[in-house]
C-alpha cells in the first residue's frame, strides 16, 4: 500500500474544509432543507476543482484518479456533508467510461467546472444487479419513447443531466438525459432513513429522447460494473469517515458523563466495546486506502474495493449502534448524533451493496 | 532498491532456499511460548545459530558486539525470505526481541558486549521474570524483593510463567527494591540475572496441551551481581514498559526473524475443500464461506494496517492506535481462526496430535490451545483493550 501527494494535500484540504463548511449545526439545518445542501458552499466545491479530480485533463479535468476522490469522500463521510459530490463523482465516472467522445466533450467539461449530474440507475424490483433493469426504450418517430421507473436517483433536481439505465432491443444500456426535459410531475422526493439525503424516483414514461442520447452500448457491462465499484469505494469511504465521527462523538461523552460518582469512560462495559469500535475502524481505514490505491487494478480493485466497503459497513453500523446504546436515554432522542450516524450506515449499506453482500461476491472471488 | 540491498536480497533468498530444514518427524512449535521438549530446543537452538551465522538475524544490529553492522532494510529482506521459506521460529525470542533492543538502547558498553552475541547465537537463552503468583495483569504490585547487599542484590520471592525458565542463563527480573517507596511503581526496579546461582530453582509447570513450556522460579536468599540493574534502582517500571513495548511490537529495534508463525488461511482453505459433510466439500455451505470471506478480510485489513502505520499522514489522528493494537487483533485472530478451523473438521475434531486419523495431525487444535498463549501472555487482550481505551481514546483509567 502507498498514497500519492495528490491523496495527502486532498486529505489535508478536505479535513479543514469539511470540517469548516459542515459543522453539526449546518448539518441539522439542512435536514429540514427541500434542497438538502447549501448551492453557495456547492459552488466553492466545483471551484476547489473536486468534482475534476478523476476527469482526464483534456476534459478540463485534473487526471488523477478516483482513488484520489476518496479522502474528500471520507471527510465528507466525516462530517455528514451533503452535496451532490457523490452522485456527480459517478456519473462523471459513467461518462467517461461508457459515453461518445463527443458526450464526453459536452459533458465532462461541465462537470469539471462544479456542475451536477445525477445517476438513475436503481428500480422497483430491489436488486443490487445493476443488470436487472426493466425501464425500456422503444423506438418512435423521432427517436425514442422511455418507459419505466426509476428509484433513489440522488440529487435529481440539483443536477443538469441524469444518466439512465434502460434496456433497448432486450440489450442493457445507458443514456443522458436533460433534467431540463423532465416534467416537475415525473418526479418525487423519496423519504430516506438518512435525512441529509436527498433521492427521487423519477417516471420516465413518455419522455423521448434521440439516438444521440445513447452511450456506446458495446461498453455498457463494462460501464456497469466500473460504476458499481466507484459507488463502492466512495461509499466505503463515507462509511469510514462517519466511523471516525460517531467514535470520536461517544469517546468525548464517555469522557464526561458521570454516573456513581465515575466518568462512565471509566467502566469496562463501555470501554472495550469502544476499543472494539475502534479497531474496526482503524481495519475499515486501512482497506480503504489499499482499495483507493489498487482501484483500477485488474482483480485486485474489485477484491479490495469490495472488502473495503463490506469492512466499512461493519464498522460504522457497529460504532453507531454502541453510540445510542452508550448515550442512555439522550441516545434514544433526535437531538443526540448518533442516530444521523446510525441512519447514514443503513443508507450507504443499501446502496450498492451491504456487507453480507460483498462478503458473497468476495466468496466467489477468493474462495474459487 | 539499491544494488546493495539487491545483492543481500538475493543471498537471502539463496541461503533460505538450501538451508531450510525439512520439517522434522516431530511437531515443531508455532511459538517460542510452545517449546515442551528438549529436542524441540535442541532443533530451534541448532536453527537460530544456522541463520545468525548466515548474517540473516541481527543483521541491523551493531557489529562491534556481533550484529550485521548493516540495516533496518537488509534484516527486514532476511525476515521476509525467512517467512517466503517457512522457516522456523526463533527460539531466544525474549533475548532478540526484547532484552536485545533494550541493552542496545539503555544497557551499559559492558553489557552489550557481554549479552548481545550470546542473545543472536541462541548460546544464552534469557527469560523473564515479571508476573508473580499474586501478580499478574497487575505487574505493578510485584513483590519479589531485591535487597542490597554491596556489590550483590539478594533475591527473595518467586516469579510464574517463566517462558523457557529451566533453559534460561538469564532472566530480566522485575523486583521491588523499596517497598516504602511512596507509590507502588516507585519501588521497582529492572535487573539483569544471572539464573544459575544458588538459590534460584525453576519447577516446570505443565501447559494445556499437556506439555511443558514454562516454569515457576522460586528465589531463596539468591545472591546476584548489583551491576545487572537497568537504569537507576527504582526505574524498574519504566524499563519494564519500554520492555512491554518490544514485546508487543508497539516498538522498534528487534532483532528480526519472527517468534510466532503466521498461521497460513490458505490452509485452512484447502481443508474447507477436502473435508465434506453430506456429501458435499463444506467450502460449499454458504455459512462457512462467509466465516472464510470474514478471515480473509480480517488478516488483509491487518496487513495493510502494518503498512498504513508507516505513512504518518495516514495515520495522524491517532498515530499510536495501529501499533498498540496490533498485539491484540492479531492474536485474537489467530485464535479465532484455530478454533473454526478445528470446528471445520466435523467428527475428526475429536482427534489430536499424533492420531493417524486426526487432520493434518491434529496441528489445528493444538494450535488453538496454544493461541491462548499469546492472548493472555505478553498482557491478556482485556488490558490491551483498557490500554487501548485509555492511551489511545482516552478514556480514564478502569482501576
Ligand atoms: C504461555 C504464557 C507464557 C508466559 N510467559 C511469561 C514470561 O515468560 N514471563 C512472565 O513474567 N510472564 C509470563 N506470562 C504471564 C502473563 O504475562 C500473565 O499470565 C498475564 O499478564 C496475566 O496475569 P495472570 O495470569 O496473573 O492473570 P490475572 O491478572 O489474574 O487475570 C485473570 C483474568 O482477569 C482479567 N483481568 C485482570 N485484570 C483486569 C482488569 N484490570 N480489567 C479487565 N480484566 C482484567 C484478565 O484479562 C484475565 O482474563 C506468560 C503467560 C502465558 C499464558
Amino acid at each position: 500500500m502507498g498514497t500519492t501527494p495528490e491523496q495527502i494535500d486532498l486529505l489535508n484540504v478536505a479535513t479543514s474544509f469539511c470540517r469548516d463548511k459542515s459543522p453539526i449545526a449546518s448539518v441539522r439545518t439542512l435536514l429540514e432543507n427541500e434542497l438538502g445542501y447549501d448551492p453557495a458552499v456547492w459552488q466553492q466545491i466545483g471551484d476547489l476543482g473536486w468534482l475534476a479530480i478523476a476527469i482526464p485533463e483534456h476534459y478540463g479535468g485534473v487526471g488523477l484518479g478516483v482513488g484520489e476522490i476518496v479522502p474528500v469522500m471520507e471527510q465528507m463521510g466525516r462530517t455528514l456533508f451533503a452535496t451532490p459530490f457523490l452522485s456527480t463523482s459517478m456519473a462523471a465516472q459513467a461518462i467517461l467510461k461508457g459515453g461518445y467522445e463527443a458526450q464526453k466533450q459536452h459533458l465532462l467539461p461541465a462537470i469539471a467546472a462544479g456542475q451536477a449530474v445525477s445517476m438513475a440507475l436503481g428500480e422497483h424490483n430491489n436488486e443490487w444487479d445493476l443488470h436487472a433493469i426493466t425501464a425500456s426504450a422503444t423506438r418512435s418517430k423521432n427517436g425514442y419513447i422511455l418507459s419505466g421507473t426509476k428509484t433513489l436517483v440522488l440529487d435529481l433536481p440539483s443536477a443538469a443531466h441524469v444518466i439512465v439505465s434502460v434496456k433497448r432491443d432486450g440489450q442493457s444500456t445507458l443514456l443522458v438525459l436533460p433534467t431540463a426535459d423532465i416534467a416537475a410531475t415525473a418526479i418525487r422526493r423519496e423519504r430516506l432513513i438518512d435525512e441529509t439525503k436527498r433521492a427521487y424516483e423519477l417516471k420516465l414514461d413518455g419522455i423521448e429522447v434521440g439516438e444521440d442520447a445513447f452511450f456506446d452500448p458495446d461498453k455498457t457491462a463494462d460501464t456497469l460494473a466500473h460504476i458499481h465499484l466507484v459507488a463502492n469505494l466512495l461509499g466505503a469511504a463515507e462509511l469510514c469517515g462517519g466511523t471516525q465521527a460517531v467514535i470520536d462523538y461517544t469517546v468525548e461523552y464517555l469522557n464526561t458523563r458521570k454516573q456513581f460518582g465515575k466518568v462512565i469512560g471509566s467502566y469496562q462495559a463501555l470501554k472495550h466495546p469502544m476499543v472494539n469500535a475502534y479497531i474496526e475502524y482503524e481495519k475499515a481505514r486501512s482497506l480503504l486506502y489499499a482499495a483507493a490505491n489498487s482501484f483500477g487494478e485488474q482483480g485486485v480493485g474489485e477484491i479490495a474495493t469490495r472488502m473495503a466497503k463490506a469492512q466499512a459497513d461493519t464498522a460504522l453500523s457497529f460504532a453507531a449502534d454502541r453510540s445510542i446504546q452508550f448515550h442512555g436515554g439522550f441516545g434514544f432522542t433526535y437531538d443526540c448524533d448518533a442516530q444521523l450516524y446510525r441512519r447514514r450506515a443503513i443508507f450507504t449499506a443499501s446502496q450498492y451493496g451491504d456487507a453480507a453482500f460483498h462478503k458473497a461476491k468476495l466468496a466467489d472471488l477468493v474462495l474459487s | 532498491m539499491s544494488a546493495e540491498l539487491d545483492e543481500y536480497a538475493r543471498a537471502a533468498e539463496d541461503w533460505f532456499a538450501n538451508n531450510t530444514p525439512a520439517p522434522p518427524d516431530f511437531m515443531l512449535p508455532l511459538t517460542f511460548m510452545e517449546v515442551g521438549t528438549d529436542q524441540q530446543f535442541d532443533f530451534l537452538r541448532h536453527w537460530q545459530r544456522a541463520v545468525y551465522e548466515a548474517g540473516f538475524l541481527g543483521a541491523a544490529w551493531p557489529s562491534a558486539y556481533g550484529g550485521g553492522g548493516l540495516s533496518q532494510a537488509h534484516q527486514d529482506i532476511a525476515t521476509a525470505a525467512m517467512r517466503r521459506h517457512h522457516g522456523p521460529i526463533m527460539l531466544n525470542a525474549i533475548g532478540l526481541n526484547w532484552t536485545g533492543p533494550l541493552l542496545l538502547d539503555i544497557g551499559t558498553e559492558t553489557h552489550k558486549k557481554k549479552y548481545i552475541k550470546g542473545i543472536l547465537s541462541a548460546e544464552d537463552i534469557w527469560c523473564q521474570g515479571f508476573s508473580e503468583p499474586d501478580n499478574g495483569s497487575d505487574l505493578g504490585n510485584a513483590q519479589l524483593r531485591a535487597v542490597r547487599d554491596g556489590d550483590t542484590y539478594v533475591l527473595n520471592g518467586s516469579k510464574i510463567w517463566t517462558t523457557h525458565g529451566h533453559y534460561a542463563k538469564y532472566m530480566i527480573l522485575l523486583a521491588r527494591t523499596n517497598p516504602d517507596a511512596p507509590n507502588k511503581y516507585a519501588g521497582l526496579s529492572f535487573i539483569l540475572t544471572p539464573m544459575k546461582v544458588d538459590g534460584i530453582e525453576t519447577r516446570k509447570i505443565r501447559k494445556l496441551t499437556g506439555e511443558h513450556g514454562f516454569t515457576q522460579t522460586f528465589f531463596n536468599d539468591a545472591r546476584i551481581p548489583a551491576d545487572g540493574l537497568m537504569g537507576a534502582e527504582g526505574d524498574g517500571w519504566k524499563v519494564a514498559m519500554q520492555t512491554l513495548e518490544y514485546e508487543r511490537n508497539a516498538r522498534g529495534g528487534q532483532a528480526g526473524g519472527y517468534v510466532l508463525s503466521d498461521v497460513d488461511p490458505l490452509e485452512v482453505l484447502q481443508m474447507a475443500r477436502d473435508t465434506k459433510r453430506g456429501g458435499k466439500p463444506i467450502i460449499e455451505d454458504p455459512a462457512v464461506r462467509a466465516q472464510l470471506v470474514e478471515f480473509a478480510i480480517e488478516i488483509q485489513a491487518l496487513n495493510m494496517g502494518a503498512q498504513r502505520a508507516k505513512i504518518p499522514p495516514l495515520v495522524q489522528d491517532r498515530p499510536h492506535g495501529i501499533p498498540l493494537m496490533s498485539k491484540l487483533a492479531y492474536t485474537e485472530y489467530v485464535r479465532r481462526i484455530h478454533e473454526f478451523a478445528t470446528q471445520l473438521q466435523g467428527p475428526k475434531a475429536a482427534y489430536y496430535v499424533d492420531e493417524p486419523n486426526a487432520i493434518d495431525n491434529g496441528k489445528w487444535p493444538r494450535g488453538y490451545m496454544n493461541a491462548f498463549s499469546a492472548t493472555i501472555g505478553g498482557g491478556t487482550s482485556q488490558i490491551q483493550r483498557n490500554i487501548i481505551g485509555d492511551h489511545v481514546l482516552g478514556l480514564p483509567k478502569s482501576r
